[in-house]
């Protein structure tokens, strides 16, 4: 990838990397930080430069972009600025819109995911809380997997819980998944989550408008969450208690005019408290993918019907292939697809690798259902 | 002589009587029960009876050592021995040699009693040069080879029993070719009338060739209880140690019939209302509980979710160590608990299950809680039972267990020779030492990971899918555990444990 940001661009980026620390000392209010951020170079220096502004400024004016350039470019990372054809559209909708977007992933990924100028393609974020119930999880991991087979890109922040589940699912369709980080791309953060960071990395794309190098600050995170929204065409909230930074991403994505979209939970289950709220207040009822198919693409735009089964993956083996078809169509025990004991055992051991390839799943009885996108 | 039935020991317990002038009176000394106290009111009799003279004088009889506690009616035969040998009216001598044990009747018959292969051993290890014993219980005694065996059926043939003129009593059928027809055709209930239940079965084998334990879940009535009544015909047959063992502790509780040597393996199905002590033993003096009675056999637990939680916390030590220790005073009873074991249960309270129940969440979630613990951690393998379809009904049963022990016998024998097992069975090889004797193909190993990762199987579960994986391979012949034999060990695992994130 190319570090293509023009002069002005990079030394912004460069700039807020500079200033990620002292931002998070000198901020007192935390609605105020994306004021902060709206600032002008020269004003920003001011505003937190405090006794050390004048030498801050004058590295600021040495600053060379071509250097900067180099360096990312060393690091693989692609810096995107807001003069570029690549940059998405969406973000130019936020009053404080980030000078670069710097993002790791394989070439031509950013287009494919996040289009470009022209908006072409769809991207829908999904979030919630990082202490999630397994109910949300499973929501979660079965929304990205659907959004993302049916060709709708997941954003999201690769946050334990929720935002891991969302990306996860995706990976396991197509990979049509963004992660926007609080700190420099490349950095796995939260350090639980490396598996994944490398495998967004390798098959997805990881952004962050914080150049590299730079360690998650406070600050960055509600930061983070406006890019999550500004990316995405609808804002789905999973699962959020009452007061929670998912909620933060529902009300820029409204401020946006962005669809806002939750996952119902019961009445009485304290982590699904802020997503009912969000219901309550006129957000649209998520059940599944295709609701937000629906929302996003359009009522109209796909089949309809029942959701559909999850894809085979190409060269699935023929006995496995021949299983499935024979579950499909109802036999959907052991004992219905085995005539013999010895039989019974290998059918238990196709079943358990259907299983594991996330084709069927094991109900109460031993009956096992096609999972459904 | 004679023998004190301690647990399952014999401990041998002299018998002397003392004759002196004074007021006819008749007392016994030495730690005796209430069965024991009352063999002075069948002794006295017993003696009138068989036409010998009970002595009008002061009469005390000893049971040395004095120490031990001793129970139960066995007493008796002894009793009247030492009486009339202290009154001349039987040779001592020949009686000094000798060991006896039976209860007695008003009338003076031997009448049969418990514990007389125990006995014959105790014998045996004392080296006394015979042993008589009830005529009825005298195949039992048989069965412990070095013992001289007498049995009789009345007080009267004591006097020819001692000159040795009653003749010995003919050796039991060789072992040898009963064992063979043990072999040969199960008792019990066999695999050939089932129909259906393929995959039920196949778990049976797994479980029995792995010595695993079993959860069947499945609503009633649709064949849980068969199933598990099934498992010992496709156990390998009992050795003639375990026999030996079994028919011990079936002859100590009484459950045993005096006809030679136990073959089958036992079945216990205790029900669920029973107590901790019911079920693993207990008592003031210890006797072996279900546990124990289906030691080298199998205990099944119907309702596994209505048994107690104190009798289920009880098991724990049995399954963990094969043996249950029992504190009474300052000693300690051990009795023998391996068997195999197999809990079958409805999938909620309603029975009913899937879609059809009836239940509610928190009636599900008590469910739930009961049915998990201690004992869970130790069931290797959970394999719902489905109501066979009308075309299985209609279809030949699908297994015989004559085909199924075969297959068991030869996975037992890969086990037994298989380096660094030291020929424990698959179920029971510690964690620590999975990694050596269970030689996972990449391929095994990454599903298994794969699983591990991405669901919620616990490090336990784990160990338990390698276990059982491991005796999937064995019934498959395979040295190495290739990734089929894998997912198949995970299609075993609990509810609740899920394979994948979604």
């Amino acid at each position: 990838m190319t570090a293509s940001a023009c002069d002005s661009c990079a030394r912004r980026a460069w700039l807020i990397g500079q200033l990620a620390g002292r931002l998070e000392v000198q901020r007192g209010d935390r609605g105020a930080i994306r004021e902060v951020l709206a600032l002008a170079d020269d004003r920003l220096i001011d505003a937190l430069g405090g006794r050390d502004r004048a030498q801050i400024a004058a590295t600021y004016a040495a600053c060379e972009p071509d250097r900067l350039r180099a360096g990312w470019e060393a690091d693989g990372c692609a810096a995107i600025c807001v003069h570029d054809d690549r940059f998405p559209a969406g973000l130019r909708d936020l009053s404080d819109p980030p000078a670069v977007l710097f993002a790791l992933g394989p070439r031509g990924r950013l287009s494919a995911l996040l289009g470009g100028a022209d908006r072409r393609g769809h991207a829908v974020a999904i979030v919630g809380a990082r202490r999630a119930s397994r109910d949300g999880i499973a929501a979660a991991s079965a929304l990205g997997r659907g959004l993302s087979a049916a060709g709708v890109t997941v954003v999201s922040g690769m946050a334990l819980g929720i935002d891991s589940a969302a990306h996860d699912g995706a990976l396991e369709a197509g990979a049509r998944t963004v992660a926007v980080l609080a700190c420099g791309p490349e950095r796995a953060y939260p350090p639980r989550r490396r598996p994944l960071h490398q495998r967004l990395v390798r098959e997805a794309l990881v952004v962050s408008e914080l150049p590299p190098g730079t360690t998650p600050w406070r600050w960055a995170f509600p930061a983070r969450n406006r890019i999550i929204a500004a990316l995405s065409e609808m804002t789905v909230i999973v699962e959020a208690a009452e007061r929670s930074g998912s909620l933060i991403t529902a009300e820029i994505a409204m401020d946006l005019g962005r669809e806002v979209g939750a996952v119902p939970g019961p009445p009485s289950a304290w982590h699904s408290a802020g997503t009912n709220a969000l219901l309550r207040e006129g957000a649209r009822v998520v059940r599944h993918a295709l609701d937000v198919v629906d929302d996003v693409v359009g009522v109209f735009q796909h089949a309809p019907g029942a959701p559909a089964a999850v894809g085979v993956p190409p060269g699935l083996a023929r006995d496995l292939l021949e299983l499935l078809a024979a579950v499909e169509r109802g036999a959907d025990t052991v004992t219905a697809n085995a005539a013999s004991p010895g039989e019974a055992g290998a059918v238990l051991a196709r079943l358990t690798e259907l299983e594991l390839l996330g084709l069927v799943e094991r109900r109460a009885g031993g009956r096992y259902v096609r999972v459904q996108v | 002589m004679t023998f004190a039935i301690d647990g399952l020991d014999p401990r041998p317990v002299f018998v002397e009587a003392d004759l002196r002038p004074g007021l006819p009176g008749f007392t016994v000394v030495g730690l005796a029960d209430r069965a024991v106290s009352e063999a002075r009111e069948r002794v006295r009799p017993a003696i009138l009876n068989s036409g010998f003279t009970f002595p009008l004088r002061r009469l005390t009889v000893n049971l040395a050592p004095a120490h031990l506690r001793k129970a139960g009616p066995g007493f008796d035969l002894a009793i009247a021995c030492a009486i009339l040998a202290a009154s001349g009216q039987l040779p001592v001598e020949p009686l000094a040699q000798l060991a006896v044990f039976g209860e007695l009747s008003l009338t003076g018959e031997v009448r049969p009693c418990r514990g007389v292969l125990a006995v014959a051993e105790g014998a045996r290890r004392a080296g006394v040069a015979g042993l008589i014993v009830p005529r009825e219980r005298a195949g039992e005694a048989r069965l412990v080879d070095g013992v001289r065996v007498v049995g009789i059926g009345a007080l009267t043939q004591l006097g020819s029993a001692l000159s040795g003129r009653a003749p010995e009593h003919p050796a039991v059928a060789d072992d040898a070719d009963e064992g063979a027809r043990a072999g040969g055709a199960g008792e019990g209930p066999d695999l050939s009338d089932v129909h259906g239940h393929a995959a039920a079965i196949e778990a049976l084998t797994v479980a029995a060739a792995g010595g695993h334990n079993l959860l069947l879940t499945g609503p009633p009535g649709t064949g849980k209880t068969m199933l598990a009544r099934r498992l010992p015909s496709i156990l390998p047959p009992l050795t003639r140690d375990e026999a030996l063992e079994v028919t011990r502790i079936h002859s100590v509780a009484g459950l045993h019939d005096g006809s030679g040597l136990v073959r089958a393996r036992p079945f216990r199905a205790p029900h669920h209302t029973i107590s901790a002590a019911g079920l693993v033993g207990g008592g003031s003096v210890p006797t072996p509980g279900e546990a124990t009675l289906a030691h080298r056999g199998v205990l099944f637990l119907d309702e596994l979710s209505e048994f107690g939680r104190r009798a289920i916390e009880a098991l724990r030590q049995p399954l963990e160590d094969g043996h249950v220790a029992i504190v009474r005073g300052q000693r300690v009873d051990r009795f023998p608990t391996r068997f195999a074991l197999i809990a079958a249960t409805n999938p909620c309270p309603c029975g009913r299950g899937g879609r059809a129940c009836r239940c509610t969440e928190p009636e599900l979630e008590r469910h739930r809680r009961r049915l998990s613990g201690p004992l869970l951690d130790r069931i290797d393998l959970a394999v719902p039972v489905e109501r066979p379809s009308a075309r299985e009904l209609r279809e030949p049963p699908v297994a015989s267990s004559q085909a199924v022990r075969d297959r068991v016998r030869r996975a037992r024998a890969l086990q037994a020779a298989r380096p660094g097992a030291h020929g424990l069975a698959n179920a029971e090889l510690p964690s620590r030492n999975l990694p050596r004797t269970v030689v996972l193909t990449a391929s095994a190993g990454r599903s298994l990971w794969r699983a591990y990762e991405r669901g919620s199987l616990s490090a336990r579960g784990r160990d338990r899918a390698l276990r059982v994986a491991r005796t999937i391979a064995d019934l498959d012949g395979s040295d190495e555990v290739h990734p089929r034999h894998v997912a198949q060990a995970l299609g075993y695992r609990h509810d609740g444990e899920s394979l994948a994130a979604a």
